[in-house]
Parts: C-alpha cells; sequence; structure tokens
C-alpha cells in the first residue's frame, strides 16, 4: 500500500492509464494504476501496444476524467500529440492528458505546450504526482 | 490475495534492523558459527559456488558487451566500429520496438518507433550493412530480441553465409526467453505454446548448425528491473529455465548437449554482497536442480553461464554522473559474483540514449575494473567469508521457496498465462516506489542529499537524426521492389505450412525466407495466422 492511501483526493474519478506504442515498460503504468486506485479513483488500464486511437476509444466510452500516457520509448512527443489530436477530433479535447515515463527534461517543456496537463517522472513521489492531479482534475 | 508476496521479516529492533534489498535480516556480524563453519570448495567443482572455471578470470577475462543500437544499420554499423576500437570484446545489438515486436517499418504501429530504441531491422538487406566491415566469425554477437528471436538467428545465418563464414564458427547469443517477456519488458508476439515451439525450434537448430551459439539466454534482467528482488529474480529465472528445459526434453532433445548451451541474464543493482551472493548461490542451485532433477553430471552442461547489465532502474536522472559511481560498483558486484559478460549502462541511460561520450566511460569503467582494481586476479576473493557464505545460503533458501510457490500455483506457464506472476511483480514495483518516496529506500541525490536549488546537469543530449524514420521507409520500399517477389511468396508458403504442424523444425525455412529478403513482418504475420496472438492478462 502507498503513503496516499486513507486521503483518497481522487474519489469518484475515473481515469485511463494507456501503453500507447509499442513499448512494454508496464511497471511505471502498473505503479500509478495501483496508486490512483489508493487514491480513490476508479482506474481503466489498457494494457500494453496500444494504438493512439484505442486509446480515444476507449477514453470516450469510458467516459473518463483523464488520460495517462506511459511511454518509456522515447516516442512521446509523437505517441501523446497523436492522442492529443484524437481527443479534440472526437469532440472532447477538453479530457487532460498527463504523460509518464522516461521524458528528458525539454521535451517536458514541448509536451506541457502541446497541451499535456502534467509529466510524470520517476524522481517524483506518487503524493506530488497525486495532488497534481487531483489539482486539475478538481 | 495471497498472489502478495511477503514483505521481509519482521523487525524486532526496528531502530537496529539492517535488511538487504531482498528482505533478508543482516547480522551486525557473523561469526563462523553462524555461517556454518563454510567451505565452499574449490572452482570447477560441483556445485560451482565459486565459478564454473579453475583459473577464473585469469585464464579468460569476463566479455565487455555493451547493448547499443538505433536508427538504421549504418548509424549502428558506425558506432559499433567505434566501440570495437576502444577496445570493447563482443557486440550487443539493440533492436528497435517494431523488429522486437514484428513490425515492418510501414506499419501504422511501428512509425513513431522506428529506431528509437535499437536499430531497425526489417530484413537481411539492414543485417548485412550493420556488420559491414565486421567479420562474423571473429566477433562474437549478442542480440537482445525475443518475439522475433527465431526470425533474426536465422537471419544472423544468412548474414554468415553471405559473409563466406561458416555457421560452425558463429558464437555469440540470442535473448530468446519469451517467458519473461509475458511477465515484464512485453515484447511478445504469439501465444506462450507456440511461442515456446519456436524456442525449441531454434535451440535445436542451434545446437546442430552452430554449437557455439548460445540460442537461449534465460533473462531475470528484465523483472528484476520491473521491480522484484534479487531473490525472485533468480528464482523465477530458474523456473524459466527449467521450464525450457522440460521443454526441450518433450521435443527430444538431449539434456546433457542443450544444457551446456542454455546461458543466463541478470540485473547487478546496487547492495554489493547480495549481488555478489545471488550469483554465487543462483549458480550452485542450477547444477543442483538440474543434477537433482534431470540426472545430469556433465560438468559443461551444469555449469550456469551468465551475462549481466550493471545499472537500469538503479540510475537516476538527479545528479545523473552520480550514476558512473553506482555503476562502476554493480560492476565490482558482477565480477566478484563471477559473471561470464558484462554491460555497464552509461550515467545517461536513465534518460537517453548515450552519447559517444558517455558510452566511452561506460567502457572505461569495466577496463578499470579489469586491469586496475586487482579484484579479477583470484578466483572468487570472497569465498570463505562468513557473511557471503552465509548470505549466499540465505538466498538460495530464498530462492527454493518463491520457486515453491510458482511450483504450488501449478507451473510458471499457467502462473504467467493467469497474469499471476505479474501482479506479483507490480506489486514488489509498489513496494518499491514507497519505499523510495518515504526514504526508506535511499538514493543519494534524488531522495537524499538532493540539491533542490541546483538545476541538474544533463550533459551533452544525444538527439537521434529526425530524418532516420524517412530514410528506413525509402529503403523498405526499394527491398519490397527489388527483391524476388516469387521467391519471397515461395518461402513464405512454405513456413506457413510448417507453422500448421506441430512437427516441422522451423529454422530452416526461416533461414530460406531471410535468403530470398523477406521481411521480419511477412513472417510474423504468416505465423500469426496460425497461431493467433498472446492475448494480455491484465491484473491490477
Amino acid at each position: 500500500m502507498s503513503s496516499v492511501v486513507g486521503t483518497r483526493p481522487l474519489a469518484g474519478k475515473r481515469i485511463l492509464i494507456a501503453k500507447p506504442g509499442l513499448d512494454g515498460h508496464d511497471s511505471g503504468a502498473k505503479v500509478i494504476a495501483l496508486a490512483l486506485r489508493d487514491a480513490g479513483a476508479e482506474v481503466i488500464y489498457t494494457g500494453l501496444r496500444k494504438s493512439p486511437e484505442f486509446i480515444v476509444r476507449v477514453a470516450l466510452d469510458e467516459d473518463v476524467s483523464a488520460v495517462g500516457l506511459s511511454i518509456l520509448s522515447g516516442s512521446h512527443k509523437e505517441l501523446a500529440r497523436e492522442v492529443l489530436d484524437g481527443l479534440r477530433a472526437a469532440g472532447v479535447g477538453d479530457i487532460p492528458v498527463f504523460v509518464g515515463g522516461t521524458i528528458p527534461p525539454e521535451d517536458a517543456a514541448g509536451l506541457l505546450a502541446a497541451g499535456v496537463k502534467g509529466v510524470f517522472t520517476n524522481d517524483m513521489s506518487l503524493v506530488q504526482m497525486i495532488e497534481q492531479l487531483a489539482r486539475v482534475l478538481a | 490475495m495471497s498472489a502478495v508476496p511477503k514483505p521481509g521479516a519482521p523487525q524486532t529492533q526496528p531502530e537496529k534492523c539492517v535488511t538487504t534489498p531482498s528482505g533478508i535480516k543482516v547480522p551486525v556480524v557473523v561469526t563462523r558459527e553462524m555461517a556454518g563453519d563454510p567451505d565452499p570448495g574449490l572452482p570447477a567443482t560441483y556445485p560451482f559456488t565459486r565459478g564454473i572455471f579453475a583459473d577464473g578470470y585469469r585464464g579468460r577475462p569476463w566479455t565487455i558487451r555493451q547493448y547499443s543500437g538505433f536508427g538504421s544499420a549504418e548509424e549502428s554499423n558506425q558506432r559499433y566500429r567505434f566501440l570495437l576500437d576502444q577496445g570493447q570484446t563482443g557486440l550487443s545489438v539493440a533492436l528497435d520496438l517494431p523488429t522486437q515486436c514484428g513490425y515492418d517499418p510501414d506499419d501504422p504501429m511501428a512509425r513513431p518507433e522506428i529506431g528509437k530504441v535499437g536499430v531497425s531491422l526489417f530484413s537481411l538487406s539492414e543485417m548485412e550493412t550493420l556488420f559491414a566491415g565486421i567479420d562474423l566469425g571473429a566477433i562474437s554477437t549478442s542480440f537482445t530480441i525475443n518475439g522475433t528471436a527465431a526470425i533474426i538467428y536465422a537471419m544472423y545465418l544468412a548474414a554468415a553465409d553471405k559473409q563466406g563464414v561458416a555457421r560452425e564458427k558463429l558464437t555469440g547469443t540470442i535473448q530468446n526467453d519469451i517467458l519473461k517477456e509475458y511477465v515484464a519488458r512485453g515484447t511478445w508476439i504469439f501465444p506462450v505454446r507456440p511461442s515456446l515451439r519456436l524456442i525449441a525450434d531454434s535451440v535445436l537448430y542451434s545446437n546442430e548448425v552452430s554449437p557455439r551459439f548460445n540460442a537461449i539466454s534465460i533473462a531475470g534482467a528484465h523483472v528484476r528491473d520491473a521491480g522484484c528482488t534479487a531473490i525472485e529474480e533468480m528464482a523465477y529465472t530458474l523456473a524459466n529455465g527449467l521450464a525450457y528445459v522440460d521443454e526441450l526434453i518433450r521435443r527430444g532433445g538431449d539434456v546433457t548437449k542443450f544444457a551446456r548451451r542454455l546461458s543466463f541474464f541478470f540485473y547487478t543493482h546496487m547492495d554489493l554482497f547480495e549481488e555478489a551472493a545471488k550469483f554465487r548461490a543462483g549458480r550452485r542451485l542450477w547444477a543442483k536442480l538440474l543434477r537433482e532433477r534431470y540426472g545430469v553430471t556433465d560438468d559443461k552442461a551444469l555449469h550456469f553461464r551468465f551475462g549481466v547489465v550493471c545499472g537500469g532502474s538503479s540510475l537516476v536522472a538527479a545528479q545523473p554522473y552520480n550514476n558512473i559511481v553506482r555503476v562502476a560498483i554493480e560492476n565490482m558486484a558482477a565480477v566478484l559474483g563471477g559473471a561470464q559478460s558484462i554491460f555497464t549502462c552509461a550515467y545517461d541511460e536513465a534518460f537517453q540514449i548515450p552519447t559517444e561520450f558517455s558510452a566511452e566511460i561506460a567502457v572505461r569503467t569495466q577496463q578499470i575494473v579489469q586491469h586496475e582494481s586487482g579484484v579479477a586476479a583470484t578466483v572468487d576473493p570472497l569465498g570463505g567469508s562468513y557473511y557471503v557464505e552465509w548470505l549466499t545460503d540465505q538466498m538460495e533458501k530464498g530462492m527454493l521457496e518463491v520457486m515453491g510457490e510458482i511450483d504450488a500455483y501449478g507451473g510458471v506457464v499457467k502462473a504467467i498465462e493467469d497474469g499471476w506472476l505479474q501482479r506479483r511483480i507490480a506489486v514488489r514495483a509498489m513496494q518499491k516506489k514507497d519505499a523510495t518516496d518515504k526514504g526508506e529506500r535511499v538514493v543519494v541525490g534524488q531522495n537524499k542529499f538532493r540539491r533542490e536549488a541546483q538545476a541538474d546537469s544533463y550533459g551533452e543530449v544525444f538527439r537521434l537524426d529526425p530524418q532516420i524514420s524517412a530514410r528506413v521507409l525509402v529503403k523498405h520500399a526499394e527491398l519490397k521492389r527489388n527483391r524476388d517477389t516469387a521467391r519471397v511468396e515461395r518461402s513464405l508458403a512454405a513456413l506457413e505450412a510448417a507453422a500448421a504442424t506441430d512437427t516441422h523444425n522451423l529454422m530452416p525455412l526461416l533461414v530460406e525466407c531471410c535468403h530470398a529478403y523477406a521481411t521480419v513482418g511477412e513472417m510474423v504475420e504468416r505465423m500469426k495466422r496460425c497461431w493467433g496472438e498472446f492475448q494480455e492478462p491484465v491484473r491490477l
């Protein structure tokens, strides 16, 4: 159990955790999914190797409050853009998108400029991430 | 639920209790009595606690083998020549995700990933370029490849044919360990059973045509990096190893013969003595398992030969130059454990593909350990240490317990198909993250002694040429225009027909497909038609 248990700042939120592209590193995605659940959210995890179109469709079908993309293959710029574009095209561009993974600092700035609402890397604590999420989703 | 791993031993004196990362409670001092008056015996003598070679590293230093590859074959060929010029003694090929997952570069799933985490090798044409000017008969090459391992091995044989190098001269390794891909790393393609068949095909074929080549490297590295402990890393890996042994025997393989070509691959993280003890315990346990369960008596078949990677998730982006020190300590642990080949991560691998500068420091680290530290001067210098012998025993006991839990669940294949093992790893990863967040697990520069005011210096930034993807797509299109399409179709049809049966060894057919310049995506597509795809059990 993580240190976020008990506070439940994300109670009532439905959050999609997705693995776009071919990256097979799912440890971070699963840790986040477990932490979000501890924080009270209902979590939908896609599993590996999903296309941006698939992720957008699940976000729509499940009526989620936020989408978290986990990418450690260096393809974050392309894949995040495709998901953001897909959500906008589907008329749900207001669903906040977060990106986690191996993201160099200067790329993080680019992702934020492109419309991503937060970039999470391994040196952030789960509490920090959840606080930031809770602020955006409040 | 019962699948959740037990935490470490209860702490009776919390203020004084020190545990290893695997949860073994460390005594303040270990006496001769506590260690059971240890005599680990001689190296090269069953059960090989002290190593498999009588003269240790004196007869043969470990292979310095840096995992490397990016972009297209041309860029990687240049990097390999650079590393060989720096004194690297073996090649280790990193492949891009489309090649690993069986997609051609023009597949929509592949496009964003071309050349990102490794080199794109969509057909033999690319492998010929990759090894241009490098004599395959004179260098040992390791491929971290799993889902498409049989194809890449076939391609390597075809490349050797093209260079005029006899196949029996080839040395090197394909990882070819699909079981751990389902648990961590994730480059599976087919369901478990046909994947095991493909592994048996390649191992048995390799034993005949390229007997010096390791057609499988059973890997614990990835489950370790995904979060599990050192004890679990070894236990899961040995369990997978036994599953492959069973499959190969079922296919008619002679265990004394094929066991000589099984090799292993692990992570080395930061606890120096636990890591060294892990390798000593694993080496001993594997020999015992083969002897006791399968009656193997041939020393060479009992030998536990392994490579390691130092770094991975033990490296952090905060104050990245500290990673050089971490890797040096891990390098020492691997040597004290008796590794046959070592890959040291570059300090910047926590956040990017290494630059030539950081890659060179990683090679130099190994050379300093090998030539300056004196650690390789005598065999198993830790042998007989009360603490290390005690810890080796504790690790072995822990490994057997974890293997017993897997057996009790119904075996490793069932544990993977059900997602039971995957869930255990995820829970462990959560525990590790939580311990790091709380500062119970110290990471210098990140959660302790952190300098908030100062921005981290990341040094030189590696940038992949953005045109690489476009160039790979052009080469792929050209290949498809210029090859003998009738031969391609013939070879693919033969592959599909054989895959639909249970009895054919597919390797000769895959080699012919490669010679015909069929692409990785085309070969995978034909096998998917017969076998379908793995359906990932998603359990949180």
